[in-house]
């Protein structure tokens, strides 16, 4: 119950700092959902019923807007989250064979998070770094012109 | 006022003081007093002329000379070498430490560069290294000089379109703004640039702000307007700090804020960051983005500069737009409008990727052939291989054949050949791809991408997926080409925003230009390119195999057999295509089929 407990203070306190630095306005709701995705990894059920609360406006409508963009996520994630860049540039260099080594090598589905909770992987779209393709994002480390046997090497450097 | 023969220039930055560049900078003022050089040479302290590891550092000018590494003690020698002999001091010279730019590459003679005029070359954490390169002079001039209308018919003169990919000419959307007379009204700046392989606007961006910053006050002064906002996506965290300071320190100087530059006029700026979806940057969800909504687009009219963000009138353009805009009024719309061809004026900037040599960017003036760019100005296909196709206008964009490398780059050719000018992404490809891969590839994306409101786009996207997934796995069937055809059409027709509109364009533009490719896979069951797994198959060349068995461990569903010195032979059934035997192979034994 312990580390129960504490999430919900740590949802409640992304919450309210989230509030503090954007004020309880809904034109704001991009950015305070931002916040707290940010600080807490996803937005729980907790935080958009909070929300609801403090913007005077309904959870439904939060949660539409929070599972409408790919920078929120309303499902808790990994530990660390791999976005692989999935645009054009990445892919004509070879990109599809590196994403295969980390499906392969991480043992996951694409979207997945690996059992263990160490490891989320998504694909996002263009990071504009096509010079360097193929590229992806850890957590907000990049990479870039990975092949497919440095993958191994590179998710190493994460504990 | 008094001239001088030279002038050095002393980097005085926290790291280069701590190295003594005060000691050194006293040491010249006292050898320049010592020689009588002093009414000859001027001495003047400056900031990052370097990056302050080799400091202390200084800077000679008419010659641009850069010396680093100085004490106080080698300022005699210094001065009696460069000054009194007029030999550069090989000693101090700045050891070269050429950082490979591999976006912005030196500018090739085809090549013009408005827009990314300073990138790379000035600070742009910097306000003063901006302004020291006329930034802000245009916004002066337009302040001071012209009303409003005229900075509108300047820019309608210069023959300025929206860079965005539209090509409406920007100031008439301004004018249209101008004559409402609400007193609030908006100015948005499209920075939601999400083409996969265009990344022009993340340049400007983090690397000279304050142009697109400068064309946002003149445009907005031309408007009438007083707030504006930058829409930033989130994948350019950078690019929104860059943004951020560069704000901070216009308003510092009073280039933001109440009455500019004490014309009376007030504007202020503010960024917002996106959150992920590609359809924000069609300018309708964008303005649903910034009130917190989702980014869902609306149908048009009533368009922006009637009813925009909050309701009121907006206008929206896009970074490159802006950027172009302060140069407009500085140098006249006469030397704008010499650059480019008939209807599409100045220059454009283009993110190119793919299998080319020179990946990167480029600023090209309008009306040049997509074969100057390809192969003068990006250096040819990477490998010397053949040409295969250029796809332009990113995910929403049309594949190109080579019989089409003499189009000269413009809105309307573009258009009239299936394609599109789009936001300046160019994908290059060679021999090897697979085009009828590619447009799967593409539907994937903006499948994907489709926000859902309207049924075109959103079922009529899966079921073209559908069917090239299909095509791509084997399994295509006789009237697929035709379904595609049909299915196309009524998207294009249907749909509601330009995402779903311009969603078919690859898969008809390839259908058009590479039908035999099509059919190759539905009535042969091949892939002409060797890229679609199922329908190639690895072998080993039995004369080739010298049987050293690495193929055979490092297959993940031992899917190959043979004895040790023997060839090997690799099981159909089993083998997943994975292609990491041909990887391994050190003899070349392994082919595709």
């Amino acid at each position: 119950m312990a580390s129960d407990l504490s999430i919900t203070d740590k949802v409640h306190t992304a919450v309210q700092s989230a509030i503090k630095k954007y004020g309880a306005k809904d034109d704001e709701l991009i950015p305070i959902l931002t916040h707290v995705n940010h600080e807490i990894g996803y937005l729980p059920s907790q935080a958009l019923e909070e929300l609801s609360v403090l913007l005077r406006t309904p959870k439904s409508k939060l949660f539409t807007v929070a599972s409408f963009y790919e920078m929120l996520s309303t499902i808790p994630v990994g530990k660390h989250v791999i976005r692989f860049c999935e645009s054009a540039p990445c892919h004509v260099v070879g990109g599809r064979l590196v994403y295969q080594a980390l499906l392969e090598h991480l043992e996951v589905e694409p979207g997945q998070t690996t059992k263990d909770g160490k490891w989320t992987l998504l694909t996002t779209s263009c990071l504009g770094i096509c010079g360097v393709g193929p590229a992806f994002i850890i957590d907000d480390d990049v990479y870039g012109n990975v092949t497919a046997s440095q993958v191994p090497d590179i998710l190493a450097k994460y504990q | 006022m008094k001239y001088y023969r030279s002038h050095v220039l002393v980097c005085i930055d926290p790291e280069c003081l701590s190295k003594g560049a005060h000691d050194v900078m006293d040491a010249l003022q006292d050898e320049l007093v010592a020689e009588g050089l002093i009414d000859e040479i001027q001495v003047l302290e400056t900031s990052r002329i370097g990056g302050c590891i080799h400091g202390p550092e200084i800077m000679v000018y008419p010659e641009g000379v850069h010396y680093t590494n100085l004490t106080a003690d080698d300022i005699p020698f210094l001065v009696e070498e460069h000054f009194l002999k007029g030999r550069i001091a090989q000693k101090f010279l700045e050891v070269e430490t050429t950082v490979a730019d591999e976006e912005l590459r030196a500018p090739k003679s085809k090549e013009i560069r408005i827009v990314l005029r300073n990138c790379g070359i000035i600070d742009p954490e910097n306000i003063e290294d901006y302004i020291a390169e006329d930034g802000y002079l245009g916004l002066g001039k337009a302040l001071s000089e012209m009303s409003p209308s005229q900075v509108i018919d300047t820019v309608i003169a210069s023959g300025l379109r929206g860079r965005g990919g539209a090509g409406f000419p920007a100031a008439k959307k301004w004018s249209f703004v101008a004559a409402k007379n609400d007193p609030i009204k908006y100015l948005i700046c499209n920075a939601d640039e999400g083409d996969p392989g265009a990344f022009m606007n993340r340049r400007v961006l983090e690397g000279d702000p304050h142009s697109v910053i400068e064309g946002m006050i003149i445009a907005a002064y031309a408007a009438g307007i007083h707030q504006g906002y930058i829409y930033c996506r989130a994948e350019y965290p950078i690019a929104v700090r860059t943004l951020n300071l560069a704000i901070k320190q216009a308003r510092a100087i009073g280039f933001l804020g109440k009455d500019i530059l004490g014309s009376g006029f007030d504007f202020d700026l503010e960024v917002r960051m996106g959150a992920g979806a590609f359809v924000c940057g069609e300018e309708t969800a964008l303005m649903a983005s910034i009130e917190g909504k989702r980014g869902e687009p609306r149908p048009r009219p009533p368009f922006p500069a009637d009813s925009g963000l909050w309701g009121k009138p907006t206008n929206v353009n896009n970074v490159e737009t802006y950027a172009n805009v302060s140069q407009i009024i500085l140098k006249g719309a006469k030397w704008f409008a010499s650059m480019g061809n008939e209807k599409s004026k100045g220059t454009k900037t283009f993110a190119i990727a793919g299998d080319i040599k020179n990946s990167g960017l480029i600023e090209v003036p309008f009306g040049i052939t997509l074969r100057d760019v390809v192969y003068d100005v990006c250096g040819g296909i990477k490998d010397d291989k053949a040409f295969k196709a250029i796809q332009t206008g990113g995910p929403m964009g049309g594949c190109l054949p080579a019989t089409y490398l003499d189009l000269p780059i413009d809105y309307e050719s573009l258009t009239a050949a299936g394609s599109m000018m789009g936001s300046g992404g160019l994908i290059v490809m060679d021999e090897d791809t697979c085009m009828v891969d590619i447009a799967r590839f593409f539907m994937e994306f903006t499948q994907d991408e489709s926000c859902g409101k309207c049924t075109p786009c959103r079922v009529g996207t899966r079921r073209i997926l559908d069917i090239l997934e299909n095509i791509c796995a084997g399994k295509g069937k006789d009237g697929d080409i035709e379904t595609l055809e049909m299915l196309c059409n009524e998207i294009k027709v249907t749909s509601l925003c330009g995402l779903g509109q311009g969603a078919p364009t690859p898969v008809e533009s390839t259908l058009k230009h590479f039908r035999a490719e099509y059919e190759a896979h539905i009535y042969e069951k091949r892939c002409p390119s060797k890229v679609c797994k199922a329908l190639i198959r690895y072998d080993i060349l039995p004369d080739v195999c010298t049987g050293c068995t690495v193929c055979a461990r490092n297959c993940p569903v031992n899917a190959i057999s043979g004895e040790r010195r023997q060839a090997h032979l690799i099981d159909p059934d089993i083998c997943v295509r994975c292609g990491i035997c041909m990887q391994v192979c050190n003899f070349n034994a392994i082919e595709i089929r």
